[in-house]
């Protein structure tokens, strides 16, 4: 499938959780349809008994010791990026209505 | 001519001098400012950190005036990717919705090379979140390349590399997801270095894709690029992904001839007749050099960027998730609701690149979608892999150029993302398999800089760069 539907993109910006312009749906829809149009030539390649690779470099389960590390990092320090906070809390906009 | 390597001394003398006092730390810290502040007009630095850059300078002076011992890199200003977390400025990954954030811990990379002695002065410019090869999707403007101010200095890592060529500090700090490091080094005209996937800690990097992201260097020569490495290269408590490392990466000058394969594909016809010319003039190089030079044959690698834009994207929509507007970041004031706060702070905060990614990698990963374009993908990495493995088997080391041209005009592609992306083809490869590359400087094609690509098996990284440092001579 390489056409994309105004609907199509309106359904992805709100799966990805993003507001777009009627602007720049427009613009999406075309941009989008050129590059799933050039992907789309995967397709064609056998891929027959072929795994996937998700890790290039078979690491598998790396684990550390089970002690305490110090990331020297004060809890002020984390939450001064904080847009909201309450005391050491993060202030979240309401969820349930 | 803007382009100057002759700013700084070698780091082994700008050492020796912080050492036997001719000349201080400090005074190495001001002067990378005052040409920062002299090259403002070409945008490779965002930020300054004047304040604790001079801070540090000063107390790396007086341990050594006390008699303490000196690091390996004492007094050496560098410049970092700001996609770095650094003290002292703003980290923002060139983007708005991190505009203003104040990084709470430093990246493992600018540790230990803080830990050596090397200064960070300021922070590099990029394409926003490392997406792009131009750095036209910086939100703070684009870098203008050192050579042409009309054409841009490549990317991701644009400003690292223009740093480096300007000569504002003697290294850069770039990453390298697709080529970030690469291609803007080719453009820009200085080395840019690709390690194996795992071998430098990401620890404190803002990610892109998580499975090809690699912390890489922009540099003025391979001799440097590997003292470099050598400070960074293994094991951090922060990142588990990381792999084995060599006992040691310095140059030896034990350049042995060696067997080295010209990838075919690279040389067709999508290939600039200048950079061709460049290019072909390196080869004969290093035959000359007495390598044994075979051309090579790997059909798979072009169909590597039509699955690295549906493997990248689709990690970019899930590391970018996070962008949530309530735990840090741009934060939409009054948005009615959690789900309106999460739509418009993504979509006021993100730039056109990073939505625009993060809607393709959506697509892919979504039901319905997932096996015939992320798995198939995979799988197509997979056929990648085993095609590097196999030609590994007859050559020990792969050249080709670093982009097939030099460093386009500004604004030439901004209404064709997928031109854009095409700029990629021959570095993109090389990530997907998490092998080791480095782009050299080959000579000029219409008096803009080419790089040439060389690539080495997993782990081979001091091979790598002792062949470039030969190539260079």
């Amino acid at each position: 499938m390489s056409t994309i539907s105004k609907d199509d993109v309106l359904k992805l910006a709100k799966l990805a959780r993003l507001n777009l312009t009627e602007l720049e749906v427009e613009k999406y829809q075309k941009e989008l349809a050129s590059i799933f149009e050039y992907v789309e030539k995967l397709q064609a390649v056998d891929t027959e008994g072929i795994e996937p690779t998700y890790q290039v470099n078979g690491l598998n389960n790396s684990t550390r010791n089970d002690e305490i590390v110090d990331y020297k990092t004060s809890k002020k320090d984390l939450l001064k990026n904080v847009p909201k906070t309450e005391g050491s809390l993060i202030k979240v906009e309401r969820m349930i209505g | 001519m803007s382009v100057s390597s002759s700013t700084w001394l070698s780091i082994d003398l700008i050492i020796k001098g912080v050492i036997d006092a001719s000349s201080t730390a400090e005074a190495n810290v001001e002067k990378a400012l005052r040409l920062i502040d002299e090259k403002k007009e070409f945008n490779a630095v965002i930020a300054s950190i004047p304040e604790r850059a001079l801070a540090r300078a000063r107390e790396i002076d007086q341990n050594i005036a006390a008699g303490k011992k000196p690091g390996r890199l004492a007094g050496v200003p560098f410049i970092a990717k700001d996609n770095f977390l650094v003290f002292g400025a703003a980290t923002t990954a060139a983007s708005n919705i991190l505009r203003g954030f104040d990084a709470p811990y430093q990246s493992s990379a600018v540790e230990k090379l803080e830990a050596e002695g090397a200064i960070c002065v300021a922070k590099a410019n990029l394409d926003a979140f490392a997406h792009g090869g131009s750095t036209e999707n910086s939100d703070f403007g684009t870098t203008l390349n050192p050579h042409d101010p009309t054409r841009v200095p490549g990317g991701s890592s644009g400003g690292s590399a223009a740093s480096v060529a300007l000569g504002l500090t003697p290294f850069a700090l770039g990453t390298d997801t697709g080529g970030s490091c690469r291609e803007p080094a080719s453009f820009s005209g200085c080395i840019g270095y690709k390690p194996t996937y795992g071998l430098i800690s990401r620890y404190g990097v803002i990610a892109m894709a998580s499975s090809t992201d690699v912390v890489g260097l922009l540099a003025r020569n391979s001799r440097e690029t590997a003292l470099l490495l050598d400070i960074l290269a293994g094991k951090d408590v922060h990142d588990s992904t990381i792999v084995e490392r060599a006992e040691s990466y310095m140059i030896t000058n034990s350049a042995k001839s060696l067997r080295v394969g010209v990838i075919k594909e690279f040389m067709g016809s999508g290939l600039n007749d200048d950079v061709r010319k460049a290019i072909d003039i390196g080869i004969t190089k290093i035959k000359a050099a007495g390598n044994e030079v075979v051309e090579v044959s790997m059909p798979s690698l072009e169909l590597a960027l039509a699955a690295y834009y549906i493997i990248v994207p689709a990690e970019i929509s899930s590391n970018l998730s996070r962008y949530d507007g309530q735990r840090f970041g741009f934060s939409a004031p009054d948005s009615g609701g959690l789900e309106q706060s999460y739509m418009t702070s993504r979509g006021v905060g993100f730039g056109a690149e990073a939505k625009r990614r993060i809607m393709i990698g959506t697509y892919v990963l979504s039901s319905g979608y997932y096996d015939a374009y992320y798995k198939k993908a995979a799988k197509l990495r997979t056929k990648i892999i085993q095609e590097f493995d196999e030609v590994f088997k007859n050559v020990d080391i792969l050249v080709g150029p670093t982009a097939p041209q030099t460093a386009p005009k500004i604004g030439e592609f901004s209404d064709d993302p997928l031109s854009m992306y095409l700029l990629d083809i021959m570095t993109v490869p090389v990530n997907l398999a998490g092998v080791p590359a480095i782009s050299v400087p080959c000579g000029m094609a219409n008096n803009m800089p080419v790089g040439i690509q060389m690539i080495a098996p997993m782990h081979k990284d001091k091979e790598l760069l002792e062949f470039a440092n030969s190539f260079e001579g």
